[in-house]
């Protein structure tokens, strides 16, 4: 800023960007909105990332699919093709399937464009239940967010119906497949089964109307449904902000990370371009859903090996794994896919849509939460989340039982059977793994998460509170705005580099949940003092006889949320939460640590 | 380029306080960098509200307005030219696109360019972000532990709404009468759905086979039983006359098998549907080729154990038990279509199925008159 030209350039730009926000608020007063929008701070742990990454596939899916659309010709009518792809010449064929064609070897980048597609579609899915993962397993989906744990599920749902409508657009030999048994599926529903499936398809299957139909679904209803869902799950973002993992400096009111402009509007805008540029690499050097291999769909043809996009397996397998059951009396029945094509996924996803109610009712716990919970910190939901996972990968296996047994030599036969015992052992098996790791590293401190701070909380004889092995260590970065200097307090949280604690060992933050669940009970303010009570160094922060940095911040309810709950013997949730950590902890002592 | 002086003359009064409009050239920042007193202190920028306290878990005096080569212009000016040559990338791989485009075209050369261009894009704003721009963390407040109104906001919003929900709910009459309204207006209304498929009315149970049809490959040429050797299939479809639709054919395909001198079970009353006597070298049976599991074809025949496999879900059926399933999910038998040899020694039906062919639903016959089509049996 030395040179008096570059004073002036600075002088004309803040000239002229004043002038552009005052033609904007001269018109909406938007001043505020704007400021608080530009100032809004995202944390930037780099699982918050994901779900980002799914909706910029979503832009992408957006992009090349009208591009798509330029060409597709959503027709059930029969056509002969004559097209650049010389080994399907003058075959019979839809004229959906012609243009599928079409557009991968006639319309140029019409096939970078349709892999680009496919794969981003794919991609989509997966982002999504990684995201919908990190929610559950750090619990995220607690009160406040709820609805937006519910608008979230519904997006899952809507991307599921998306990309399997759009799967069987081409009306290849393989989606045709998976339509015939989508059709017995619904066809298999009790009582208005048979009407249901000729609404959908317009009568028997295959027909002539579905193609159209499904094209509509997947180019007008199902995207306008995510647009509208993905607003509201944003917009409620917007409003609730972002969760964040316990840490240094960090309470339930307060919330760290990057401005929104410029930091995080590049770097998102980074992310995009990225998620995009790898996107278009799988576009175009990995092959997806050849349908020129398949060939036309034909109703009395099938190909072996018929497997769904990855997202469908899991009910593919789940109709493999069922028996042959299905029920008849008094003249009706209730047919075989019924069970694993209607009724498991329903139940499912009906578990899902409840889990915040279940959650809260297992752990009593009706209090809003910013900060998360670790996985470990919650055995019994972590567990549960393996299980399902375990589960869902049964199912998944089950759907590729052929390809298996082709390449493990072993009978197709053998392979279900096992899958069959294997859907309920493994999830309990890795149910119960995933429970007593959780244990184990609550109680080790192993894999702390950053710096250590936390350490073991003792009361002593004199009914004062000390920390173990305290000693106060490098903060390390974030000197700037961590807490030391600016917190002021005469301990400063530095990383109290003691052996067990860590930033995130189980003291602090099992002092933290301890807190919010048991003692601070529903009043919001009651709640916030008690989460502040526990927050991580907060907790380390009240036993500090100096008064840490953070004992003025939680008030006069720091003590009474979490150090009562210690004082009562083990802390918090733990007990509460069913096989938690042991109850005979020494009494006197708070905190899960103390407990190993 | 607005200068300072032209915004000032709008013709419109200015509403905001002097000395804040641009007329007051000395209040104008240097740049629009903010740093100043007034920024780092304004509670605002850190999500607090006007005269709420300075809540104590957001700290006083962060300055987020530095960048990580502000004080090292040699190390900025490598940063610059760090991000524009990404750009430069992104700007090549734009010219290679459309080269490759006018060339004629390759998905995997697109993908390349396309990666490039848009990966040299991303990481130069990373970069740009990393080095250039303020990007500190800051900690700022969330306003509360949740978004939640005070009491005094919550009163007047149930006011705003008993002002119209106490008046309706005195009026219980109306109430009613809406309900009942809505629900047979509301139920009228989706009427038109039912346009989008025909009636049930037992099409499910239906194929196309009569009394007399010849069987027909899928290019409709009549089969003799000479034509399918011991051990080999072929999928037929009933002579109808005219060409089949995609419907028909699906509820109709009919797998002939030769199972050669194979022990195949004659169930009672079925001891003329096969052609050729049990135990001779040539023995022709014909099964629904329509899984009854989920509806898939039944495609793969094992002749060696004379199974045939369902390659959707892996049903196995044991052809010489009359089709019935072995193994994996499907809950029947393939039903057996009866097989005579026409005068000219064509492979024709008997008559249509006697059972419904197909996966299962709700109100599904077990038995079919196999000449009126018509169901007879429920249970």
């Amino acid at each position: 800023m030395s040179s008096t030209r570059e004073r002036a350039a600075a002088q004309r730009r803040s000239s002229l960007v004043k002038d552009g926000l005052d033609y904007i608020d001269d018109r909406f007063g938007s001043s505020p909105f704007l400021r608080s929008a530009m100032d809004k701070i995202f944390p930037d742990h780099w699982s918050f990332m994901v779900g980002e990454i799914a909706m910029y596939c979503f832009v992408v899916l957006i992009v090349t699919g009208i591009y798509l659309a330029l060409f597709y010709v959503p027709s059930s009518a029969a056509v002969v093709y004559h097209g650049s792809y010389k080994p399907l010449d003058g075959q019979t064929m839809s004229a959906a399937y012609a243009s599928v064609l079409n557009i991968s070897f006639h319309v140029r980048a019409g096939l970078v464009m349709r892999q680009v597609h496919h794969w981003a579609a794919v991609v989509f899915v997966a982002a999504l239940c990684f995201h919908m993962c990190r929610v559950f397993f750090t619990g995220a989906f607690r009160k406040p967010r709820e609805v937006n744990w519910t608008i979230g599920l519904t997006l899952l749902v809507s991307v599921l119906l998306e990309g399997f409508s759009g799967y069987s657009l081409p009306d290849d030999l393989l989606s045709g497949t998976g339509l015939r048994v989508v059709y017995s599926i619904i066809e298999s529903i009790p009582l208005i089964g048979t009407k249901l499936v000729f609404l959908l398809w317009g009568g028997p299957f295959p027909g002539t109307s579905l193609i159209p139909r499904l094209f509509l679904l997947h180019e007008f209803l199902f995207p306008a449904l995510l647009v509208g869902l993905l607003s509201a799950h944003l917009a409620i973002l917007w409003r609730q902000k972002h969760t964040d993992f316990p840490g240094p400096g960090k309470t339930e009111t307060n919330i760290r990370g990057s401005r929104f402009f410029p930091q995080y509007m590049l770097k998102g805008g980074a992310l995009m371009f990225l998620t995009t540029a790898v996107l278009c690499a799988l576009g175009g050097f990995v092959q997806i859903n050849p349908i020129w291999l398949y060939g036309p769909y034909q109703p009395y043809a099938v190909s072996a090996g018929s497997q769904p996009d990855w997202y469908v397996g899991w009910l593919d397998g789940s109709l493999r794994l069922w028996p042959h059951w299905e029920f008849r009396s008094f003249g009706y029945e209730i047919a075989n896919p019924f069970f694993p094509g209607i009724l498991f996924p329903g139940i499912l996803f009906g578990v899902m849509y409840s889990w915040p109610l279940i959650d809260a009712w297992i752990y009593k716990d009706h209090a809003a939460h910013n900060l998360l919970d670790r996985p470990r910190d919650k055995p019994f939901r972590t567990a549960v989340g393996v299980a399902a996972l375990a589960f869902f990968s049964v199912c998944t296996i089950a759907s590729a039982s052929d390809l298996l047994a082709n390449d493990w030599h072993i009978s197709y036969e053998r392979i279900i059977e096992i899958l069959q015992i294997g859907v309920f052992v493994a999830p309990i098996g890795f149910g119960l793994i995933a429970y007593r790791v959780c244990i184990q590293l609550q109680r080790t401190g192993n894999m702390i998460i950053k710096k250590p701070i936390g350490g073991i909380i003792v009361r002593g004889g004199d009914g004062a509170y000390h920390t173990l092995g305290d000693h106060h260590g490098d903060h390390g970065d974030h000197g700037d705005h961590g807490g030391q200097g600016d917190h002021g307090g005469p301990g400063g949280h530095g990383g109290h580099g003691d052996r067990l604690g860590g930033d995130l060992t189980g003291t602090g933050h099992l002092v933290r949940t301890g807190g919010g669940n048991g003692g601070a009970g529903e009043g919001a303010p009651a709640a916030a003092g008690g989460e502040h009570a526990a927050g991580g160094e907060h907790a380390a922060g009240a036993e500090h006889a100096a008064g840490a940095e953070h004992a003025a911040g939680a008030g006069a309810a720091i003590p009474e949320g979490a150090v009562r709950r210690g004082t009562g013997g083990a802390a918090g949730d733990e007990v509460q939460s069913p096989g938690g950590a042991p109850k005979e902890a020494p009494p006197g002592v708070a905190g899960g640590e103390t407990e190993a | 380029m607005t200068s300072i002086d032209e915004s000032s003359s709008r013709p419109e009064p200015d509403p905001r306080p002097a000395g804040r409009t641009g007329a007051d050239q000395a209040d104008v920042p240097e740049s629009l960098l903010p740093g100043t007193e007034e920024y780092l202190e304004d509670p605002r920028h850190y999500g607090i509200e006007e005269g709420v306290p300075w809540p104590d878990d957001v700290p006083r005096g962060q300055d987020d307005t530095h960048w990580r080569y502000e004080d090292d212009p040699h190390g900025a000016r490598v940063a610059e030219l760090r991000i524009a040559f990404c750009w430069l990338i992104t700007l090549l791989s734009g010219i290679g696109l459309a080269a490759v485009y006018v060339a004629g075209g390759e998905a995997q050369v697109e993908g390349a360019f396309l990666f490039a261009g848009f990966a040299g894009l991303g990481v130069g704003f990373v970069l740009w972000a990393r080095d250039l721009l303020p990007g500190h963390d800051v900690i700022g407040s969330r306003g509360g532990l949740t978004h939640i109104s005070d009491e005094a906001d919550r009163r007047l919003a149930v006011q705003s709404l008993g002002r119209g929900v106490e008046p309706m709910a005195r009026r219980p009459f109306l109430g009613k009468v809406l309900g009942g309204v809505l629900t047979v207006f509301g139920v009228s209304l989706v009427f038109p759905i039912a346009s989008l498929g025909p009636a049930v009315e037992g099409q499910f149970a239906r194929t196309p086979w009569r009394k007399g049809m010849r069987a027909v490959s899928e290019v409709g040429t009549p089969v003799k039983p000479s034509d399918i050797l011991p051990n080999g299939v072929l999928t037929v479809f009933p002579d109808t006359g005219e060409p089949l639709d995609s419907q028909a054919m699906a509820q109709s395909a009919v797998l002939l098998i030769n199972i050669g001198s194979a022990p195949f079970k004659v169930l009672p009353g079925r001891e003329t549907w096969h052609i050729g006597s049990v135990g001779s070298v040539n023995c022709l049976v014909a099964f629904s080729k329509i899984c009854t599991h989920a509806g898939c074809p039944v495609s793969q025949y094992d002749w060696w154990t004379h199974e045939l496999v369902c390659p959707c879900h892996q049903s196995t059926f044991q052809v010489l038990l009359d089709c019935k399933p072995i193994f994996g999910p499907a809950p029947r038998n393939l039903p057996q279509l009866p097989l005579a040899v026409d005068d000219e020694g064509y492979v024709v039906s008997q008559s249509g199925f006697t059972e419904p062919v197909g996966p299962g639903y709700w109100n599904r016959p077990i038995e079919i008159n196999p000449f009126t089509h018509k169901a007879v049996k429920y249970s």
